[in-house]
Order: C-alpha cells, then sequence, then structure tokens
C-alpha cells in the first residue's frame, strides 16, 4: 500500500480539491459501465491541464504507483476499473474545445470533451464528428481514442482511428509525444495507430485532433422484415456487394423486435423473424439512387419493405432500435451484453448456432447488432437471483465468442478487452503473439505502471472473470440510447 | 507460431481459396530465414520487386518474397482480400477490378522494378497512396490483418478479415508505412471499396492559389469528390458516384471542362510529364497540414493541398507542421521529430531485438 506522503506529492501537483481519498467521496468511481466488476481506488486525481497530468504520472513514477485513466468510465469492459494501490486519474475537469479551425476543417479537444459535444460544437458550421457511440452523451472523446470506438455510422464514415488525425500523449516516463497533427501523413512509424485503442496501457491521452466532416444533406431509412434468419443474413450481403455503402445497416431478431416493439411502438412487425434497418444518406441524387436499388434488392431477398416518408417516421423506426436495450429490462431481470465481430456472410449461420447454444445453456439471447460490420452484440437474458445463472451466462457467453474466433472473427469489435475479455483473449491469440504485445507495451511502459493487468492477458495467468450484468432492469447510464 | 484459426469452420459460399502446400512452405522458409538470420546476427533486407528501391535500400542480405505470392482469400461481398505479400499489385488491382472494386488506397505501380511494379507486401510496407488519399483513406485505414514475421523468426498474426478488432494492439496498422523494420510481412488483409458507377474528371484554369482556395471551399460541402490536382495552371477534379450525383455536383461546382482520367494514375506512378521532365534531378514530396499551405505554381500539387510535389531539392521553408521526404536525390534526416523517433526506435527494438530486419532503413 502507497504511504502518506505520496498522497501529500499527489496532491502538491494539483489544483485544491483536485485529489480525492475519502471513503466515500471515491465511491462513484468504483466501476466503470461493467457494473459487475468493483474496486476502491486508494486515490483519485483530477487534474485540470496535460502539466498537472504529467506531474502526476511524475509523481507515480516515482514511487511506482500504478495508474489507471479514466474518462467518462462508461467503458463496457472494465478497462478503467482502479485498482486499491493505485491512482485513478480521471479526466473529467479536461472538457475544453480547444479550437475548431473551418480552414482544416478539425476541431482540437481535450480529453474529457464528450463525443457528442463535438458534434453539437460544430454544428451550426454544417460540419460534424462522424463516429457516433451510443454512449454520446457521455463517453469522453479520450475514452473513445482508448477503445477505438465504433458507431451505428461507422459503415461508412469508419471508426475512431478513421477520424482522428492527430494526439498528444504523456508518458509514464515524462515525455510529451506529439503524433499526427493536422496532417495526413507522419514521418517514420505511425504510433498514432497503434496509441487508438490502446486502452490506457500506453500513455495519457491529454489533446485530440479530430476530422470534421460535412453533415450529409438527406437520410433516408428504409425497413425490410423478414421471415427468415438466412434471408435476412443474405440480404446484408447483397447489398454490399452491389457497390452500396449505406450509412447504417442495423439487425434485429425477433426477441428483440418483440422487446422493442412492446416499449417504443416503433410499428415494426411483430411476427417477422429479423428485421433490417438501412440508413442510406449524402447528396440528394446519389442517396435516392441507392435507396431505390437498395429496395430492390431487399424485396428479391423475400423482405417486405417500407421506406420512411418524412423525419418523423425515420425517427420513429430509429427509436425501436435504439429501445431495444432498455427493453430487454421487461424480458429479464438481467442481461450480459456480448460485442464478437465475424464476417458479414457468416452471419446466419452464427445466429443459427448462438440459438443452439441458447437452447443447450437454457438462457434466452436476443440480438440487436451492427448488421453491415458483422458486429454482433448479443444479449444473455438470466436472473441473478435464480442460483447458477449467472454462471451459466457467463459459461454461455464464452461459447458465444468461441463460435466468433472460429467462424474467423475477434472477441471484441468496439467494447475492448478490459479485465472482462483477458480469458477470450487467449483464445485468439498465441502466446509468441500475446508475448508481441507485452514487448510492445514495455516500449511504453517498461515497469508496466500503465493500467496493469488490462487489455492482454499474462501468459501465465488466463483466467480473470467477469461480466456487464444489468440487475433489475437498473442499467449504468440509464438515460443513454442503448446500441 | 500462430495456430491456424478457422480453418474447421465450413466456409461460406463465393468464399475462393487458394492455399497451395507449396506457399505455406514458402512462408515456412522466409520464417526460417530470418530465425537464422538471428542465429548467425546477419541482417537480411526484404525485397519483393524493388520498384520502390529509390526510397533507400534496405541494407543486409537480400531477401526476396516473391516465391511467396497469391490471392489467398477474396470475398467480394465482404470487401475484404487477402493476398501473400509477394502478389503483384497489378494481380490484386485486377481480381479486385474484375468485381467491380477498388483498393482504396490506389498504391502507386513505379516502373523501374525488377519483375515487376511492385508487390503487394512492398505497398503496404511502403504505405504510399494514391490520389483519392484524402477522401479513401491511406493504406493504414484498409488495414484488417496481416500476418508477419518478427525479428525473433515468429509467425505471428493479427487483426483479421473482420471491420471492427480491438482485440490486442493495432499492429496491422502500424505496419503500414513501417518499411519492414518490424516484421516481414507475409501476407495482409484489406478491406476494399465499391468502384462507383461513374467517374469524371474536370479541368479548371486557375493559379495555385484559386485552385487552393476553391478545394477548401468544396471541402465543407458534400460534394463526391476523390481527387484534386493542380500543376501548370490548372486544376484537375476528379467525381465519383452515381450519374445523377456527379451532374449534379458538376453543375453546382461550375465545371465546365471535361478532361481526361488518364492523369491520375499517371501522377499516381509518376509517369506524368511533370514526373519524366525532371526525371534526371531531384523529387521531393512535402507533407502540408491541412491548415497551412504550400503554394507553388511550379509544384504539382494533390490532395486538397495536403501533398505537393516539387523537382528539386527540399526548400529550406516549409510551413509549420510539412515534412519532406525525398523520392530522388539526397536524402535528408528521416524519422520522426524528437522524442517520437526515441519511441519509435523501442517500438522497433521490440518486434526485432537484435536488428535483423532491413538494416539500412533508418529510424
Ligand atoms: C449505454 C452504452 C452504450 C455504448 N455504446 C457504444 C457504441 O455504440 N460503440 C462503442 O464503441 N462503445 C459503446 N459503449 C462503450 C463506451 O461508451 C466506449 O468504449 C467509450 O469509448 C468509453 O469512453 P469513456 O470516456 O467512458 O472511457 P472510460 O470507460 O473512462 O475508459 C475506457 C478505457 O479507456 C482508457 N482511457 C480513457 N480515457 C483515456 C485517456 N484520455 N487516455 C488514455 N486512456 C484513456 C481507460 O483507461 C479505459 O481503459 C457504450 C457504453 C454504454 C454504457
Amino acid at each position: 500500500m502507497p504511504k502518506p506522503h505520496v498522497l501529500r506529492r499527489l496532491a502538491a501537483c494539483l489544483s485544491p480539491g483536485g485529489l480525492i481519498t475519502d471513503a466515500h467521496a471515491v465511491r462513484p468511481f468504483e466501476t466503470d459501465g461493467l457494473t459487475a466488476i468493483r474496486e476502491r481506488p486508494w486515490a483519485v486525481a483530477l487534474p485540470e491541464t496535460a502539466g498537472q497530468v504529467r506531474a502526476v504520472l511524475g509523481v507515480c513514477r516515482d514511487e511506482g504507483v500504478p495508474v489507471v485513466t479514466r474518462g467518462a468510465g462508461t467503458g463496457l469492459s472494465g478497462g478503467a476499473r482502479p485498482r486499491r494501490d493505485g491512482v485513478l486519474l480521471t479526466l473529467s475537469k479536461m472538457r475544453r474545445v480547444k479550437e475548431v479551425d473551418l480552414d482544416a476543417c478539425t476541431a482540437t479537444l481535450e480529453p474529457g470533451v464528450t463525443n457528442l459535444a463535438i458534434s453539437e460544437a460544430v454544428r451550426e458550421h454544417g460540419l460534424h464528428y462522424a463516429p457516433d457511440p451510443s454512449s454520446q452523451i457521455a463517453c469522453s472523446i479520450g475514452g473513445n481514442v482508448a477503445e477505438n470506438a465504433g458507431g451505428v455510422h461507422c459503415l461508412k464514415y469508419g471508426l475512431t482511428v478513421h477520424n482522428v488525425l492527430g494526439l498528444r500523449v504523456q508518458t509514464i516516463a515524462g515525455d510529451e509525444l506529439v503524433l499526427g497533427g493536422k496532417g495526413l501523413e507522419q514521418p517514420g512509424l505511425d504510433l498514432l495507430a497503434v496509441m487508438i485503442g490502446s486502452e490506457g496501457m500506453l500513455g495519457v491521452i491529454t489533446e485530440v485532433t479530430v476530422k470534421l466532416l460535412p453533415l450529409p444533406p438527406v437520410k433516408r431509412v428504409l425497413l425490410a422484415a423478414f421471415g427468415d434468419l438466412q434471408a435476412a443474413g443474405d440480404a446484408v450481403s447483397a447489398i454490399i456487394a452491389a457497390g452500396i455503402v449505406p450509412a447504417g445497416l442495423e439487425m434485429m431478431d425477433n426477441p428483440a423486435i418483440r422487446a422493442a416493439e412492446d416499449f417504443a411502438a416503433a410499428g415494426y412487425p411483430r411476427d417477422a423473424t429479423a428485421v433490417l434497418l438501412c440508413e442510406l444518406d449524402g447528396p440528394k441524387a446519389q442517396v435516392e439512387t441507392d435507396t431505390e436499388r437498395v429496395r430492390q434488392l431487399l424485396e428479391t431477398g423475400g423482405a417486405a419493405v417500407r421506406v420512411a416518408r418524412d423525419e418523423a417516421e425515420r425517427e420513429r423506426l430509429w427509436k425501436g432500435r435504439k429501445s431495444a436495450f432498455p427493453a430487454m429490462g421487461r424480458l429479464a431481470p438481467d442481461y450480459y451484453c456480448m460485442d464478437g465481430t465475424i464476417p458479414r456472410s457468416a452471419l446466419a449461420q452464427v445466429l443459427g448456432d448462438i440459438a443452439e447454444l441458447s437452447a443447450e445453456h437454457g438462457l434466452r439471447v436476443a440480438n440487436v447488432f451492427h448488421a453491415g460490420d458483422g458486429n454482433l452484440h448479443p444479449l444473455i437474458l438470466f436472473d441473478a437471483n435464480e442460483p447458477g445463472e449467472a454462471d451459466r451466462a457467463r459459461a454461455l457467453g464464452d461459447a458465444i465468442l468461441r463460435l466468433c474466433v472460429r467462424a474467423g472473427g475477434t472477441v471484441t469489435g468496439e467494447h475492448g478487452v478490459g479485465v472482462e475479455k483477458l480469458d477470450a483473449m487467449c483464445e485468439q491469440f498465441s502466446a509468441a503473439e500475446l508475448d508481441q504485445f507485452h514487448r510492445l507495451k514495455a516500449a511504453f511502459d517498461p515497469r508496466g505502471l500503465m493500467n496493469p493487468g488490462k487489455a492482454v492477458p499474462s501468459l501465465a495467468r488466463c483466467s480473470e472473470l467477469g461480466g456487464m450484468r444489468v440487475h433489475a432492469g437498473k442499467l449504468p447510464f440509464p438515460h443513454l440510447e442503448r446500441f | 507460431m500462430g495456430e491456424p484459426r478457422g480453418d474447421a469452420w465450413p466456409r461460406p459460399d463465393g468464399l475462393r481459396l487458394a492455399v497451395g502446400t507449396l506457399a505455406v512452405d514458402e512462408a515456412e522458409a522466409l520464417r526460417a530465414a530470418v530465425a537464422e538470420a538471428r542465429r548467425i546476427r546477419r541482417p537480411l533486407g526484404m525485397v519483393g520487386h524493388a520498384s520502390k528501391a529509390f526510397l533507400g535500400g534496405p541494407g543486409g542480405e537480400p531477401l526476396s518474397t516473391l516465391g511467396h505470392r497469391g490471392i489467398v482469400d477474396y470475398r467480394p461481398e465482404e470487401l475484404t482480400l487477402t493476398a501473400r505479400a509477394g502478389t503483384p499489385l497489378a494481380e490484386v488491382a485486377h481480381a479486385v477490378a474484375e468485381n467491380g472494386q477498388i483498393l482504396p488506397f490506389d498504391p502507386p505501380r513505379f516502373a523501374g522494378g525488377v519483375g515487376g511494379e511492385g508487390t503487394f507486401g512492398g505497398a503496404i510496407a511502403c504505405g504510399l497512396a494514391g490520389p483519392a488519399r484524402p477522401w479513401r483513406g491511406g493504406v493504414r485505414d484498409a488495414m484488417l490483418g496481416v500476418e508477419i514475421v518478427n525479428g525473433l523468426g515468429e509467425r505471428l498474426r493479427f487483426g483479421g478479415t473482420v471491420m471492427k478488432n480491438v482485440a490486442g494492439y493495432d499492429v496491422s496498422r502500424l505496419m503500414a508505412g513501417a518499411r519492414g523494420t518490424l516484421g516481414l510481412i507475409l501476407s495482409a488483409s484489406v478491406r476494399l471499396q465499391p468502384a462507383p458507377a461513374v467517374e469524371k474528371t474536370y479541368r479548371l484554369e486557375c493559379d495555385a492559389e484559386q485552385a487552393d482556395a476553391n478545394c477548401r471551399r468544396w471541402a465543407r460541402l458534400p460534394l463526391p469528390i476523390t481527387g484534386t490536382c493542380f500543376l501548370a495552371g490548372a486544376l484537375r477534379v476528379r467525381l465519383s458516384g452515381s450519374s445523377q450525383a456527379v451532374a449534379v455536383a458538376r453543375a453546382e461546382m461550375a465545371l465546365a471542362t471535361e478532361d481526361d482520367p488518364a492523369v491520375w494514375e499517371e501522377v499516381r506512378d509518376h509517369r506524368h510529364a511533370f514526373f519524366l521532365e525532371s526525371a534526371a534531378g531531384p523529387l521531393t514530396r512535402v507533407s502540408v497540414p491541412r491548415n497551412r499551405r504550400f503554394l507553388r505554381e511550379d509544384a504539382l500539387i494533390e490532395w486538397n493541398g495536403c501533398q505537393a510535389w516539387l523537382s528539386e531539392s527540399p526548400p529550406d521553408e516549409l510551413p509549420e507542421g510539412a515534412f519532406a521526404t525525398v523520392f530522388r536525390g539526397e536524402p535528408v534526416g528521416a524519422a520522426g521529430a524528437g522524442n517520437t523517433a526515441d519511441y519509435a526506435r523501442r517500438l522497433r527494438r521490440a518486434f526485432d531485438p537484435d536488428g535483423v530486419l532491413n538494416p539500412g532503413i533508418a529510424s
């Protein structure tokens, strides 16, 4: 356990009130969006400037104290879980939009700025920041960078990595790295790429420069109802193979459709086996051509198709999709949200296999997901008060992730490894590959003080467990839309 | 060594698989060559067609990737392609074009190589992108997965063929532009894009200043631009999309004169008169941040002003944040600035602790 003089040194780095150690006051920081996993932090540091971040890191380096960085704490894999012997470096006070550069179409932000605040700051100029995780009203841009967050529109506009031009990063050694900037290329190795998605393991991101894009002038949504999973899966591939890149392409299976319909009355056909929501955006002429082609493809694929006539109907159709997660609360007291990605063409096959696994484990599964990217979010429904159900849910979750790996996919598409998927990482990578990850980390953090024990399992121990459990309909961040 | 994964899975329809035993042995031979080089401490220099040797040779004992070739897996309906390092770029481009798709980074194919105009692995290692870079992304943006041999002689796989993947550090993207200093790329998976229905090139007579002003104004509007190129008193603009979308945009942008689309490939491959006329002299690329201007009437300026070519050595004065790369002539100090370079060197050692890979390439 670190000593009191360390606390004094830490406090001296920060503004008055910038260090919290009171057991009661640190409680809100015990967990991130993965609420099943809790730990009380030894101290919470709330820096206001990059200089303060650097000073805190310096003390931690000198004293050998572990550092866990936290943005908004909406992560779903336990990446920001604190340590009892460490500092939780929380960046929520650093939330200034430092610059909007209309000439370059960029915005430069402190790490605590929320995702949505970026688009709001530039909307008056007809611009937006494209990646839109559904936690966007709460999650921070620093956390988005650390997780390489996706969103409903990343099929067309890319992930965080495709929309970030530059970073400033503080390392535990006391260096400030300036990676990228406002240009497209950088000399030497692409350290910017490796920093994105690195889950707070390599350094603390203290500034982010993002690309801004023009707002699309026209958006159109189609709803397609299928009587057959295979047909719905094939339709996804058919749209992509036809050379159309929708802004979003989302799928829901029957349990999800019913739950969403009961909750939001979006006008979904309750008896459909699956529905696809396809959004097309861009210049009017292009959107009109594409909408007609998508309609034909969907109808040829056996779907009943509806095109939203106006903005109100478009929003209603999306509302059903966005309500699917909270709607689950009505089906079961708890659910566990998975996040695997598979090749699109394997969708029907994998969904069929998930149904079999669901029957085998005696637990219901609802599917609501980013079909266009093959990013599944199976929701395992259970009741933690029934003996053994939580364990069965976890076992079913593991089996589903194994299925994703076997289908040529991955154990996490956008939520990160954190502490939750350490075991699954052992499934996906060989010992030599994991070792290479550890050596990569050591190049930035030789003593392993940054977010220890996360993201990459040690070779000796691949056995930490956890889960996102939602009890009695009480979600973490109940005010957020769910995807 | 990485276990093959996913092989037991029933392959979906439309998958073309061409795993020959010979090629598998070739990958193993490459791995063994690196392991042996490490054992006897004799560094290797990886070569494909050597079409980009003018950027600086890799040094060391030459190790050719050409035997390890072929498209391993191409799924048009997934928009993904996996090919071995030694596959000629032309072969990859041809295969995807047949299915109405494109390699989004549109890598240059330089004449003057040995046995071809560039390999797939070489294109990824060099990280150079064509005229649509600001709109369709660079090599790193298209990377989905790699199989490499690191400096320890281990075969490692990172990423895969799926669109979203945050399991582990993003080693695949790191390989793009690393010029073989972190590992020998055995094969790589990239994301493709559909080819647009229509692609048109227009020409606008103007000076460099006006060209820049136009490009910046257009960048703020939702227009289907996929290329800009200023040269010798004229700006060429490429529009891509449905024929209606292109027609509407053309009217909006007041682009009267249609021009020869050949210019884009000629510039990409340095076959354009601008590059040929000065072939004996130096050639410099200037990479310019979006908020800066590098405007000269005698430069070739693409990428909305973010990339300029000069038929001379790097100028003494560059805009803040800009950097020069010598394509022909006396090389200047490479790699990133200050402490970034220190971390890059450490990263290199993390992949190649004994310095057996491409010793001639500075870091
Ligand atoms: C309701 C809900 C919906 C969601 N929907 C989506 C979605 O659609 N798509 C998606 O991708 N994710 C989604 N998420 C997950 C989560 O919102 C994202 O992962 C988000 O990027 C996390 O941001 P954060 O600021 O909350 O990060 P935190 O949870 O605070 O931290 C996440 C990780 O990033 C690290 N980190 C945070 N800030 C920094 C920094 N400045 N420097 C270095 N490391 C840092 C932390 O150490 C930790 O490892 C959702 C979550 C919820 C609760």
